[in-house]
């Protein structure tokens, strides 16, 4: 299977924050959903595949072109869709399409104003007048209006309404139809990406901390319920963001030690959310822990 | 062919549509040959992944109910498929066993319940 998007120990780091070792890639007609909780790196890395932040070390290809070095090739066959939009304020579509066609050899101005057509929405307002929901889909029409093989999605759903959520997994489930397009799809709304997905790549402080399909992440993680004195201190050892409060507690395992849980305790499936949590809770408690020993 | 998902179901999304297809298939719901959906019209319908109905449609292949065709897509089983056929006799030797079994629990002789199966198949 082709990799639209090859990601190998990518670094980047800023005084405060670093991206270490992110390794990945997403197979041509599929999407990969990006998560992790803000702060994770999510935005760095997408900013580093589009050559925004300049990398420290590693080798990000996108149709097997390199980043930095071919990066005008690639962003004539990329989409992007970001939280806000990135086009100016004070144009009408109309004006804005005038704009953008010089810098795309593939322009298609019957698609793009079918999809604005289909997305209701205006060509003569001001696009700063539009709603969120509105600039997302003037995003997207403008990445499926020349001819974009992958599309980049930052954040596109926060802060906007179940109604409009669904739209856009409906018009990603389209694009992805033919096996020829991919879609990164960078959210901490884990909903959305929970059923349409196919691959999900998962971020903890700069680093990948699962990168698979999401099937595989499904059946990886339980978690783990009862009363503190019917958890083995082996077990106990194995336990990630272990919680315990006044009548049990509450721990996320790996399913690999599912032999070793006795019948006192009970298990359930861990979601993408859930695992998120859980993984937030143990870092917590490993700073505390070095805090701890200094 | 009917194929919807409960959301709020413990039962995986693929088992589900799985389970969907078998029944119809087997229940006579289907025509023979009537194609299915594409792998990515059915993801997109559903709005689930692609992975997930290649999965479906994987599984369901192997076990005999619908068929590849390359270039075509695919289709439901011709009734007359080997595996079909011993995935429907094997359905109906399950039954019989639970019958048998639930026969004697309520204290019923093996010819009354030969009688009752006989019974049954008159109407």
């Amino acid at each position: 299977m082709e990799n639209i998007l090859e990601i190998k120990e990518l670094n980047k780091s800023y005084a405060d924050f670093a991206l270490k070792d992110v390794s990945f890639s997403l197979p041509r007609g599929y999407i990969m959903g990006f998560v992790g909780e803000n702060g994770s790196g999510k935005t760095t890395t997408i900013r580093s595949i589009l050559n925004m932040a300049k990398i420290d070390s590693g080798k990000i290809s996108v149709f097997g072109l390199d980043s930095i070095k071919d990066t005008v090739a690639i962003k004539q066959r990329l989409g992007v869709v970001f939280d806000s939009l990135y086009l100016a304020e004070h144009l009408s579509v109309r004006q804005i399409e005038q704009q953008l066609m010089p810098f795309y050899s593939e322009w298609d101005t019957k698609e793009f104003h079918s999809k604005i057509k289909q997305f209701g929405l205006p060509e003569d307002k001001e696009v700063g007048s539009f709603s969120k929901g509105m600039k997302m889909k003037l995003m997207i029409a403008v990445a499926l209006s020349h001819n974009a093989e992958l599309m980049i999605l930052d954040e596109p759903t926060s802060g906007l309404d179940p109604v409009a959520r669904d739209e856009l997994l409906d018009i990603l489930a389209e694009y992805i139809e033919d096996e020829k397009r991919s879609v990164l799809f960078s959210t901490h709304i884990t909903a959305d990406v929970e059923r349409v997905a196919d691959y999900i790549t998962m971020l903890h402080g700069g680093r990948v901390w699962f990168t698979g399909t999401k099937d595989e992440l499904d059946g990886k993680y339980v978690l783990l319920k009862g009363a503190e004195d019917d958890l083995p201190d082996a077990l106990r050892e194995k336990c990630i963001g272990f919680h315990a409060y006044r009548n049990g507690f509450d721990a996320m395992l790996d399913t690999q030690y599912l032999d070793e849980v006795p019948d006192a305790l009970v298990t359930e499936k861990a979601n993408i959310d859930e695992i998120l949590v859980y993984i937030a809770k143990e870092a917590r408690h490993e700073k505390s822990s070095e805090s701890d020993a200094v | 062919m009917k194929i919807y998902i409960k959301n709020k179901s413990d039962v995986p999304i693929y088992e589900q549509i799985e389970e969907q297809i078998r029944t119809q298939i087997l229940e006579g719901q289907t025509e023979e040959n009537e194609q299915l959906p594409s792998i990515r019209q059915l993801a997109r319908d559903l709005k689930i992944s692609v992975i997930t109905t290649t999965r479906v449609y994987n599984d369901l292949a192997d076990e005999g109910f619908i068929i590849s065709v390359a270039g075509k897509g695919y289709f439901v089983a011709p009734r007359n498929n080997e595996l079909l056929r011993e995935r429907m006799l094997c359905d109906m030797e399950e039954a019989l066993e639970r019958a048998v079994t639930s026969g004697r629990n309520a204290g019923l002789s093996d010819d009354e319940i030969a009688a009752a199966l006989r019974k049954f198949m008159e109407e």
